[in-house]
């Protein structure tokens, strides 16, 4: 398989916009037993979660961190029509983390009456400098603005307005889309005190039928109050009913999901405000999702 | 059944009332594993422990898997016998020598398994049995310990038969 076509076709992808398409990776099992052992994933985007009906996503962005926090290659990854593919071999016992992990800052400004667009999809028109994360520290002043409309310049996580702009409208992403695979005991996940996260109060190797679990939503670090979690089976083209589940984070920031059945269950949550998380950055807007597994008693 | 919540520990943990063997108990166990008339038959992977009502801890008594597979190749099913993995079986990298053994043929199996010392209370012997290219199955034998002795049974309906246990100090 030519790499150039897979990359290309993953930038293509994340080009693309994915509204109303919900990001899922399936994992053939995630209780792993042995010396170690070997999991295979499906990665795409569809309206029905774990349904390969619609796209698929790159595989450029998937990362496979071990128990001990060291990142593993994914191995076989392949890129076909409506879902792509990869391997993982699992070597160390304990909880894997695999997927996806993106920051970056979207909106706008205006800098002597030129506006600026910032990230979101298409990258910099011609004339514009800079690649992805090329503006670290508010140094971004692309050249050759073109007098018809907003110039648009990458937005990367770090980036801030220049000195002097004004209507300034930029809002701090986070987007995680994650899956634990657990071989022989379930080991600490780690957290990164940046955008919105699960702490698991229930760990993902221990979700029961029947047994309600619980989990911590975290925002930068902290327990975020109100955030409205969903969970949606497998396997909707078989039943009439979407099926989700939902749960809203306490003072804590705990939700409660009451599981119905065993399957595998899409778990998401999103967040925004109009809080700044630091100078030049306006408001803040987050996801999270889990690919979770939940056993038969 | 009410949800009790199991954290992880390491099998071999001392509990309040599963602590290390002092004056050995043991039981007598009788496990039926019925004969079926399938084309492919594989002799079940059958996991035994005992856990006290209301403790997170069990203590594993038998594991009856393909222990001596080429490759190790035979833990890689241990997780299907999936209530005694996450209770406690995959908080060892394999099950220990003394309570590992060789799967069992149909008919009815007896066994004298060593439970350590039990302090008076509420337990649980529990038989789970899986099958590749079959079924699993869990029995449950509730009993209560008063220093004496005692006894339970109970009945499987798919991969296992019936189940005796006699406990004794």
């Amino acid at each position: 398989m030519n790499r150039k076509i897979l990359l290309a076709a993953a930038a293509f992808l994340i080009a693309a916009p994915l509204q109303a398409h919900n990001v899922w990776i399936k994992p053939s099992t995630t209780t792993v037993a042995g010396e170690s052992g070997w999991v295979t994933f499906d990665v795409a985007a569809s309206t029905d979660v774990y349904n390969a009906d619609h796209r698929p996503m790159g595989l450029n962005m998937i990362k496979a961190i071990a128990p001990d926090g060291s990142e593993a290659r994914i191995e076989n990854g392949s890129t076909g029509q409506l879902r792509s593919t990869f391997d993982l071999h699992l070597t160390q016992q304990g909880t894997w983390r695999i997927g996806t992990e993106s920051a970056g800052v979207t909106g706008s400004y205006k800098l002597d009456g030129q506006e600026y667009r910032v990230g979101g999809r298409g990258g910099p028109p011609p004339g514009a400098q800079g690649g992805p994360g090329a503006a670290p520290g508010g140094a971004a002043r692309p050249s050759g603005p073109t007098p018809s409309g907003p110039v648009v310049v990458p937005g990367g996580a770090d980036f801030s307005p220049p000195e002097g702009a004004t209507d300034v409208k930029l809002t701090l992403t986070s987007n995680r889309n994650f899956v634990f695979v657990t071989l022989g005991m379930p080991s600490e996940i780690r957290l990164s005190g940046s955008g919105l996260e699960l702490e698991p109060v229930t760990h993902p190797a221990d979700l029961i039928a029947g047994e309600p679990a619980t989990f911590r939503f975290l925002v930068d670090g902290k327990p975020a109050a109100g955030i409205e979690v969903e969970a949606t089976p497998d396997g909707r083209r078989f039943r009439d009913e979407q099926g989700t589940i939902t749960a809203t984070t306490d003072a804590n920031g705990e939700a409660s999901l009451d599981w119905p059945a065993a399957g595998l269950y899409w778990v998401h949550a999103s967040f925004s405000d109009e809080t700044s998380p630091r100078p030049g950055i306006t408001g803040r807007r987050f996801q999270y999702t889990a690919n979770v597994e939940v056993m038969a008693p | 059944m009410s949800p009790i919540a199991y954290r992880i520990i390491f099998t071999g943990a001392a509990a309040a009332g599963l602590s290390a063997p002092a004056a050995a108990g043991t039981v007598e166990l009788t496990v039926a594993i019925p004969q079926l008339k399938v084309a492919e038959y594989h002799r079940p992977y059958v996991a035994i422990w005992l856990e006290q009502v209301g403790q997170p801890n069990i203590r594993t008594l038998a594991v009856w898997y393909d222990y001596d597979n080429r490759e190790n190749a035979g833990t890689k099913w241990l997780r299907d016998l999936r209530t005694w993995w996450r209770k406690g079986g995959r908080n060892a990298a394999k099950p220990a020598d003394a309570v590992t053994g060789a799967t069992r043929a149909p008919g009815v199996q007896k066994v004298r398994l060593d439970v350590g010392a039990l302090k008076p209370g509420n337990y649980a012997l529990v038989v789970e049995a899986a099958r590749e290219e079959g079924g699993r199955e869990q029995v449950t034998l509730p009993f209560n310990w008063n220093g004496k002795s005692a006894t339970a049974s109970a009945s499987g309906r798919t991969e296992l038969g019936a189940v005796k246990a006699v406990i004794k100090p």
